[in-house]
């Protein structure tokens, strides 16, 4: 086998891998319908909230847009950390994370699968917050820029996933309490990243800080795109596609380094296939 | 991946693994073991619980680096090319389940079999071959959810041969299957074996039986040790003629060790049936006319002996003969819970 062909086998195995392990969670939410009133009237009551309390405050009508993009974005955090960031974890659990491990493919690969699958699910909880936003609070989606919108949102995304596959290595290993753990990523990052109001009023440093993350980025982004100057953004709008790549990029490469450390700790130490561990 | 390589299918040098922990001794799971699989061959690795049986499986497989030694898969260092190791193997632990319960049994196995990048075609073609011979035909489209323990048993079985791999490591692959499974599944592997002569697999069991039936060689481990290693009716062989006994007494007994004492007797090992709790005692003695003293001994104590037999030698006397006791009896040491 010459190495072009060699490469092009890996890239074949890792793909079919990607696509299979993303089936099961779109074949999942196919046969287990019930998590369509989870996902979509539990967290659309939540926005609703936010949309009545800014009304009651009688805040300017595109305070309720941002709850309504970052109700949305919710989704895609929490398909982060519950379908890919802690799911080794959950498979060391089940008793199979071994079977995983003997295969020849990457373990970002299978973390991608995860990931895609689990974007259905996700992406569903994102479209009722957007149209239940528009058609019930008549939130203002300005149609000629959703294009740049949704090109931000994929860049994003891409980051937000590989920071994903970073806290994976975490879990991989130390995931004893990985409820604990999801939670910790969870509630503050709600906070951090302005997922309610603009990331701009926590001031400049704790902002600064939050910028760090893609998905505070790329909301801040986001919301420029639609809104401009009234978005109140943090990062200037120019700047945020090429600092999400260079996220991105980043992510990307401390995940594969992350993911190989701790397996290879793990191996050293025996613990990569203990339940409970 | 690379080109395959000649050589033997398996191969350590010295392979070393202790497990350390703050709050325990240290365990030393295997020491210094020297180990040649050629390809072809069905090889049988024999111990007790704690013997250090799945630790050596874990390291030949990828999933744990040995401590000190080298070892080697279809010619490639696990710990400096697991990937290349990877391409070629595959494993199944007895007593386990994989997959997911919403998923059915026909899409597990084409699940499990897309990871190593079996085309699609070719990988339904194999699911309705295992699940014919291991008898899940009838269960192809039932949800996981939906099927007994011993059917996901099976199930994992057959997951283990969708890569068509050319190592299968097969650990205790009939532990908790009823009778008449655990034949299925030992047919299946002698099937397998014979069928795919360039296939190789390495077995561990602590079914003296198992092994008698499927491998070619066997090795005996224990305490991390191996200690004897050679073809089945070789093994046998070694043991010297003298009388084995074995004879079942009433729950509860004590004082057997006792035994030991009454002159003639050589060893003596013992352990209670699951279930019924009557003990099995196993009695080496120089000559048959010793039995005679033994079960006075044992009336006198009020244990009344409920059968006798004499035995044959088996894996089982080569076992008792190198180790020291059998299988099934209680180990103090060399705990496998840091391996498991």
């Amino acid at each position: 086998m010459t190495s072009r062909e060699a490469v092009l086998d890996t890239l074949r195995v890792n793909l079919a891998a990607v696509l299979a392990r993303a089936r099961v969670r779109v074949v999942a939410s196919w046969r287990e319908t019930s998590w369509v009133v989870g996902e979509t009237v539990f967290p659309f009551l939540t926005m609703s909230a936010f949309v009545l309390v800014y009304r009651g405050l009688h805040a300017p009508r595109i305070y309720e847009a941002f709850v309504v993009l970052g109700g949305a974005m919710t989704a895609y955090w929490n398909n982060v950390l519950w379908s890919m960031a802690s799911q080794f974890f959950w498979e060391k659990e089940q008793g199979q994370l071994q079977l995983y491990l003997i295969t020849p493919v990457s373990r970002m690969s299978i973390l991608l699968g995860m990931a895609l699958g689990g974007m259905a699910m996700t992406t569903t909880r994102a479209v009722a917050i957007l149209a239940g936003g528009t058609l019930l609070f008549h939130v203002p989606i300005p149609a000629d820029r959703v294009l740049p919108a949704l090109g931000l949102f994929a860049l994003t995304l891409a980051a937000v996933y590989a920071l994903g596959m970073i806290l994976s290595s975490v879990f991989l290993l130390w995931g004893r309490s990985a409820w604990h753990t999801v939670t910790l990523f969870q509630e503050p990052v709600y906070l951090i990243s302005g997922f309610y109001f603009p990331v701009r009023f926590l001031g400049a440093f704790a902002a600064g800080l939050a910028a760090l993350l893609p998905i505070t980025l790329g909301l801040d982004g986001i919301r420029q795109i639609f809104y401009g100057k009234a978005a109140h953004g943090f990062v200037p709008l120019p700047w945020i596609p090429p600092i999400e790549i260079a996220l991105f990029a980043l992510f990307l490469f401390l995940a594969h380094r992350a993911l190989l450390l701790m397996e290879t700790l793990g191996k050293r130490e025996g613990r990569l296939t203990l339940r409970g561990g | 991946m690379t080109a395959a390589r000649e050589g033997a299918a398996i191969r350590t040098t010295a392979l070393s693994r202790e497990f350390r922990s703050r709050r325990a001794p240290v365990v030393r799971a295997l020491e210094s073991v020297d180990l040649v699989v050629e390809r072809g061959e069905c090889f049988g690795l024999l111990g007790p619980n704690g013997a250090g049986k799945s630790t050596l499986i874990k390291i030949l497989t990828t999933l744990l680096l040995p401590t000190s030694g080298r070892a080697e898969v279809a010619g490639f260092d696990v710990a400096d090319d697991p990937l290349n190791v990877r391409h070629r193997i595959n494993l199944v632990s007895g007593g386990d389940t994989s997959g997911y319960g919403i998923l059915t049994v026909r899409e597990t196995l084409h699940l499990f079999a897309r990871f190593y990048g079996v085309p699609g075609p070719v990988a339904r073609a194999r699911a309705g071959e295992l699940m014919e011979i291991t008898g899940l035909v009838d269960k192809a489209d039932t949800r996981l959810s939906s099927l007994s323990t011993g059917t996901k048993q099976k199930l994992n079985f057959a997951r283990g041969f969708m890569s068509d791999p050319e190592i299968i490591f097969l650990d205790e692959p009939t532990l908790g299957l009823d009778v008449e499974a655990s034949r299925q599944v030992r047919a299946f592997i002698a099937r397998w074996v014979r069928e795919r002569p360039y296939r190789t697999v390495l077995l561990t069991t602590h079914y003296m039986v198992e092994a008698d039936e499927l491998c070619g060689r066997v090795a005996i481990i224990d305490r991390g040790r191996i200690l004897a290693l050679d073809t089945p009716r070789a093994l046998k062989r070694t043991v010297p003629e003298e009388p084995v006994f074995q004879l079942s007494i009433g729950a509860g007994a004590t004082g057997l060790d006792g035994l030991a004492t009454i002159r003639g007797v050589r060893s003596v090992s013992h352990h209670a049936q699951p279930g019924t709790g009557a003990i099995e005692v196993r009695v080496v003695v120089d000559e048959d006319q010793v039995i005679g003293e033994v079960l006075g001994r044992l009336k006198s104590s009020g244990h009344p002996v409920l059968y006798l037999t004499k035995m044959e030698p088996t894996l089982e006397t080569v076992f008792i003969h190198r180790v020291g006791r059998g299988l099934d009896d209680d180990v103090s040491a060399a705990s496998d819970g840091a391996a498991s």
